[in-house]
């Protein structure tokens, strides 16, 4: 049941020289994951198997009162997805990350996460008792329990990115959820703007019909990186862009 | 879908007219209906709820969209909360398409989205956080979730573009729901003067509830 993580090590692909690599990670399959990714520093999510998904939050980890906020990101830069070029800005008109690359090429920022309910209606009951470490979880409890550690709750909770995951809309407003979207090798990059808190759950898509628990593992790198110039292509990419730089940069000096 | 309402407003236990950048916080009793009507067009009215007996357990709007799989509000649309309960069910709808992916302006978001020097502006998140200082019960900033904007079009496209259309309301459409559970509402009339979101002109409009 549990697939074999593939550590395809992210510096061996040519993405991250081994100069500016600072460390390497795994999040298997289920699992959640915190870091306080510092400004200067660029996280690399990579799909190792194909069809993860990666829900995510972020945070100003000096005060987590801010916090990613989808609808400001969605109106600001008139998207329902996520690419390279876009930024992910918090509620106070700030930008917290910049996707500074991105080989799949649409991440959803709709459908928020499971919780065990759901979870436990659509993969039935794998308790811990029985599976051990393969037992059935969902992204709502794993978010929760890693709150907790930063003294936070489930008030905290906004809704997440999922990453590597594609949810298309039609015109009269249906959500079809896209399957078979992400490949094994696919990654995205996060360009910290702030030392943030980003939070990682790997369990699957809300809307994944897959009726198996069959999560998968994401690998990491945390690397050093320039800070963004005047022609940034995030920065660049919309007028909306070079007024959240500029305030996100004021609030460093 | 467009349904219209056989409640009457003389029969309302609760009737007022909530100005333009003014916020509105009440609580609705489980089996009471919420009534808001937008009096003179095109006015988006920013709106949440919490579970009564645990602000914890507020709206969500992507549990509610997800739930039904579309983004759109409408008559029958159930409006979820972050821990999987139903607060209330739109039972009448006179506008037939509400937003909850656009959520509330903000001063510091209105300084991204048009200009710096707007941060002097009135914005919805000023309203309900004005709101909820005042209703206190330990309720602050960390509890603004996502909203709903009712009477608000906001249509997204099959390539994954957000775009904001003209409002589809016109005086006197409403929307009517009914409380599944005792729920705390909390509603900010938006002040926006720099999208047509209120049409550039601001109005009243006015919330009703029967038992």
């Amino acid at each position: 049941m549990t697939p074999a993580v593939a550590a395809v090590p992210v510096s061996a692909a040519g993405k991250a020289p081994a100069a500016d690599l600072l460390f390497e990670d795994v999040v298997r399959e289920g699992a959640t994951w915190s870091h306080v990714l510092k400004r200067g520093t660029a996280l690399r999510i990579t799909d190792t198997l194909g069809g993860a998904n990666v829900g995510a939050l972020f945070y100003n980890w000096e005060n987590t009162a801010e916090r990613y906020n989808m609808p400001d990101t969605l109106k600001a830069q008139h998207i329902a997805r996520l690419t390279r070029g876009f930024v992910l800005y918090s509620d106070m008109g700030r930008v917290l990350c910049s996707i500074t690359d991105d080989t799949v090429g649409w991440h959803d920022p709709l459908s928020g996460c499971a919780n065990a309910t759901m979870a436990r209606a659509k993969y039935g009951l794998a308790a811990y008792q029985d599976a051990r470490n393969e037992y059935v979880k969902n992204a709502y409890d794993g978010f929760v329990i890693e709150l907790a550690k930063y003294g936070m709750t489930a008030r905290d909770l906004p809704a997440p990115v999922n990453f590597f995951s594609r949810v298309v809309v039609n015109e009269a407003g249906g959500m079809r959820f896209v399957s078979g979207h992400s490949q094994a090798g696919d990654a995205v990059e996060l360009r910290a703007e702030m030392n943030v808190l980003v939070i990682l759950n790997t369990c699957q898509h809300p809307l994944d019909p897959n009726p198996r628990y069959e999560p998968k593992p994401v690998a990491l790198s945390v690397r050093r990186v320039p800070p963004p110039g005047p022609d940034d292509p995030c920065r660049t990419s919309r007028p909306e862009n070079e007024r959240g730089f500029t305030l996100t940069e004021r609030y460093f000096l | 879908m467009l349904t219209e309402s056989t409640l009457d407003p003389a029969t309302a236990v609760y009737d007022a007219t909530v100005l333009a950048g003014e916020p509105w916080i009440h609580e609705i009793r489980a089996g009471q209906t919420l009534r808001i009507l937008d009096l003179e067009g095109n006015q988006a009215a920013d709106t949440l709820f919490y579970n009564a007996h645990d602000y914890e357990d507020r709206y969500s709007a992507q549990d509610t969209i997800r739930d039904q799989g579309n983004i759109y509000l409408t008559t029958g649309s159930r409006l979820q909360s972050l821990k999987g309960h139903t607060l209330l069910t739109i039972t009448a709808d006179t506008c037939g398409r509400h937003d909850t992916l656009g959520g509330a302006c903000a001063t510091e978001s209105n300084m991204v989205r048009y200009a710096l020097e707007t941060r002097h502006m009135h914005a919805c998140r000023q309203s309900f956080v004005k709101a909820i200082a005042g209703w206190g019960r330990g309720l602050d900033k960390r509890d603004i979730g996502h909203n709903i904007n009712f009477f608000m079009n906001v249509p997204v496209t099959p390539e994954g573009r957000l775009t904001f259309e003209d409002g589809v309301s016109a005086p006197g459409k409403y929307v009517e729901m009914r409380a599944e559970m005792d729920v705390l509402a909390l509603v900010s009339n938006c002040p926006q003067l720099n999208n047509p979101c209120n049409a550039y002109n601001p109005t009243p409009v006015r919330v009703l509830i029967w038992d």
